[in-house]
C-alpha cells in the first residue's frame, strides 16, 4: 500500500461512516414501524395526555422544585456559614449534616419524612411541607459545599475593605461577602436546581392524589390505562423542557463568570 | 467641603493622630515588626519607605487592627485599638483605608460603592449617601464614571474610586498602602495628584510608597524601616536628600538606579553598605 497519510485517514473515516449507514439501514428495514409507533407514540394516547400533563404534572413538577430549591437554599446558606464558623460545634453540626444526607439516598429520606415521621409522631404533614422538607434537606447538603466554596472564592481584600470601612464582619457578611459568592455559585447552583427537578418524581412515593400528580406519578399512570409507552416519553420530553434551557443557563453563567475574570 | 472632618465629634481632643508604642508582630517563628515606636501629628502627611518585607505595611495594617499585634499599643485619635474592649468598627469607620489591590466591591457601581458603607456603617439615608458621594467622585475627578462597574475601570480610576470610597465616610485620617504599585506607570500621576490634593487639604495621612518624588514633595516627614525596625526618619530633604544610615543610602541608590546600585552603594557607604542584602 503506498496511501499517504492523510489519504489513509480519509479511507478510515469513509469506512466508519459505511459501517453506522449499513446498521442503520438494517435496522431500519428489520423494524416494524407500525409497532414501534403503537408503542412509543400513539397519538390518540398522546393527545389525552393534554393539557393535563401540563397544567397539573408540569406545573406541581415545576412547584415541588421550588419548595425543595428554596427551603434548601436556604437551610444550604446556613449550612455553608456554620460550616465557615469560629464556633467549633457549629461546624461539627454542619459537617455531620453536610455528609449525612449527602450520603444517603433521597428516597430514603422521602420514606422517612413521608411514612416514617408520620407514624413514629403521629402526625400527619401537609404533602406540600413534606416534599418541601425531603427535597430541600437533601439539596441542602450539596448547595452548603457549593455555597461554601463560592464564599471562600471571594477575595481576601473584600473583606479587610469592608471591616476597614467600619463594617462588623456579619454585616460584610450581608452586604459584601454573600452577594458575590451567589453570583460565583450561580452556575453549580442552576445545577442542582436541574438534579432537584428531577429528584422531584421521588415525590409519588407518598401517594399523591390526581390533582398532586407531578410528571413521572403522571406518564406512569397514564401507562397503566393505555399499555403504550407514550405517555412515558412525553413526560420524559416535559422534563427537557424544564432541564434543556436550565443546562443553555449553565453553559451562559459559566461564560460570563469566565469573562470576568 | 472639609478634608478633616469628624464623624464622631470624638476627636476633639489634642495629641497625636497615630501614637504606635513598643509595636511586636510576629507570624509564627518570623518577626516582622520588631518593636515600634512612632507618632504621627494630626494635619501630619507620613511616608514609609523601605524594601519589601521590611513590614511597613504590616505596620500599616496594625493601626487599624487588620493585624492584630503581638504586643504593644496603637491609639488612634485618642482611642487604643489595641485594647480589647475597644468597639473596633466604631474606630476604624474615623480610620480611612487605601489598598494597593483597590478592593472595590466588584458586584457594585463606582457610585453604590460609595453609598453602601456610608448607609450601613454611618446611617445615612439614600439621598444624603448619594448626595456624599457624587462630591468625592467629583473630587476624585471620576463624575462621570458613577455607574460604571470596577471592572469596567481603568486601574488608576479604580483606586480613585476607592480613595473616594474612603473620603465618603468623612475619616480623620487616611492610610494608604502601596496605592499606586498596582498601577501601570502611566496610571500613577492621577492617583498621586488626588493624594497630593488632600494633602494640602490638611488630611492627616500615613503613605507607605516607592514613589519617591511623591514623598520628597508631599510628605512632612519619612520613615525609612528595614528588617522590622525604623532605622531613620525625618524630613524628606533630610532621609532622602541626605541619608545617614547605610541602609537607607543602599535602599535609595538601588531604587534610584538599580542597574548601578553596585558602584553607587559602594561609593556611598564604604562602611558596611553590604552588610545585608538589599531589595530585588
Amino acid at each position: 500500500m503506498s496511501l499517504s497519510r492523510r489519504q489513509r485517514t480519509r479511507a478510515v473515516r469513509g469506512v466508519q461512516y459505511a459501517v453506522l449507514a449499513a446498521v442503520l439501514l438494517v435496522l431500519a428495514l428489520a423494524a416494524d414501524w407500525g409497532e414501534i409507533r403503537r408503542a412509543f407514540f400513539d397519538t390518540e394516547v398522546a393527545k389525552a395526555q393534554f393539557p393535563d400533563i401540563i397544567t397539573t404534572a408540569l406545573l406541581n413538577t415545576v412547584v415541588y422544585t421550588l419548595l425543595g430549591f428554596g427551603f434548601g437554599l436556604a437551610a444550604g446558606l446556613l449550612l455553608a456559614l456554620m460550616r465557615l464558623s469560629r464556633v467549633l460545634p457549629y461546624r461539627w453540626l454542619a459537617i455531620a449534616y453536610i455528609e449525612f444526607f449527602r450520603g444517603v439516598p433521597a428516597l430514603l429520606v422521602f420514606i422517612a419524612l413521608g411514612f416514617g415521621v408520620p407514624l413514629a409522631f403521629q402526625v400527619a404533614l401537609n404533602q406540600y411541607v413534606t416534599v418541601m422538607l425531603a427535597l430541600g434537606l437533601v439539596g441542602a447538603a450539596y448547595m452548603a459545599e457549593t455555597i461554601r466554596a463560592g464564599i471562600q472564592a471571594v477575595p481576601k481584600g473584600q473583606m479587610e475593605a469592608a471591616r476597614s470601612l467600619g463594617m462588623s464582619q456579619s454585616r460584610a457578611m450581608v452586604s459584601i461577602i454573600i452577594p458575590q459568592a451567589l453570583r460565583i455559585v450561580l452556575p453549580p447552583l442552576t445545577n442542582e436546581l436541574i438534579l432537584l427537578t428531577k429528584d422531584s418524581s421521588l415525590v409519588y412515593l407518598l401517594g399523591l392524589s390526581l390533582s398532586q400528580y407531578e410528571l413521572a406519578k403522571f406518564g406512569r399512570d397514564a401507562l397503566n390505562q393505555n399499555r403504550s409507552l407514550t405517555p412515558i416519553l412525553i413526560a420524559g420530553l416535559c422534563y427537557l423542557i424544564i432541564t434543556l434551557p436550565l443546562g443553555h443557563l449553565v453553559r451562559r453563567l459559566e461564560a460570563r463568570t469566565a469573562k470576568a475574570r | 467641603m472639609t478634608a478633616v472632618s469628624t464623624g464622631d465629634g470624638s476627636a476633639a481632643e489634642g495629641g497625636p493622630a497615630i501614637d504606635v508604642r513598643g509595636l511586636r508582630k510576629s507570624f509564627g517563628a518570623l518577626e516582622v515588626l520588631a518593636g515600634i515606636d512612632f507618632s504621627v501629628a494630626r494635619g501630619e502627611v507620613v511616608c514609609v519607605i523601605g524594601p519589601s518585607g521590611s513590614g511597613k505595611s504590616t505596620l500599616l495594617r496594625c493601626v487599624n487592627l487588620l493585624e492584630e499585634p503581638t504586643s504593644g499599643t496603637v491609639t488612634v485619635a485618642g482611642a487604643e485599638v489595641t485594647d480589647p474592649e475597644v468597639d473596633i468598627d466604631r474606630v476604624r469607620r474615623r480610620i480611612g483605608m487605601v489598598f494597593q489591590s483597590f478592593n472595590l466591591f466588584p458586584h457594585l457601581t463606582a457610585l453604590e460603592n460609595l453609598t453602601l458603607p456610608q448607609r450601613r456603617v454611618l446611617g445615612r439615608d439614600k439621598a444624603e449617601a448619594a448626595r456624599v458621594a457624587r462630591e468625592r467622585l467629583a473630587r476624585v475627578g471620576l463624575t462621570d464614571k458613577e455607574s460604571a462597574y470596577p471592572a469596567q475601570l481603568s486601574g488608576g480610576q479604580q483606586q480613585r474610586v476607592a480613595i473616594a470610597r474612603a473620603l465618603a465616610m468623612d475619616p480623620e485620617l487616611m492610610l494608604f498602602d502601596e496605592p499606586t504599585s498596582a498601577l501601570d506607570p502611566e496610571l500613577v500621576g492621577d492617583v498621586l495628584a488626588v493624594m497630593r490634593s488632600l494633602a494640602d487639604e490638611g488630611m492627616t495621612m500615613l503613605v507607605v510608597t516607592h514613589e519617591m518624588s511623591f514623598a520628597k514633595e508631599v510628605a512632612d516627614r519619612v520613615v525609612f524601616m528595614d528588617g522590622g525596625a525604623i532605622v531613620e526618619e525625618g524630613t524628606p530633604e533630610r532621609v532622602i536628600g541626605a541619608p545617614r544610615h547605610a541602609r537607607t543610602r543602599s535602599f535609595l541608590a538601588r531604587l534610584l538606579t538599580p542597574a548601578t546600585a553596585e558602584l553607587t552603594e559602594a561609593a556611598a557607604a564604604p562602611h558596611g553598605a553590604g552588610e545585608r542584602p538589599g531589595p530585588a
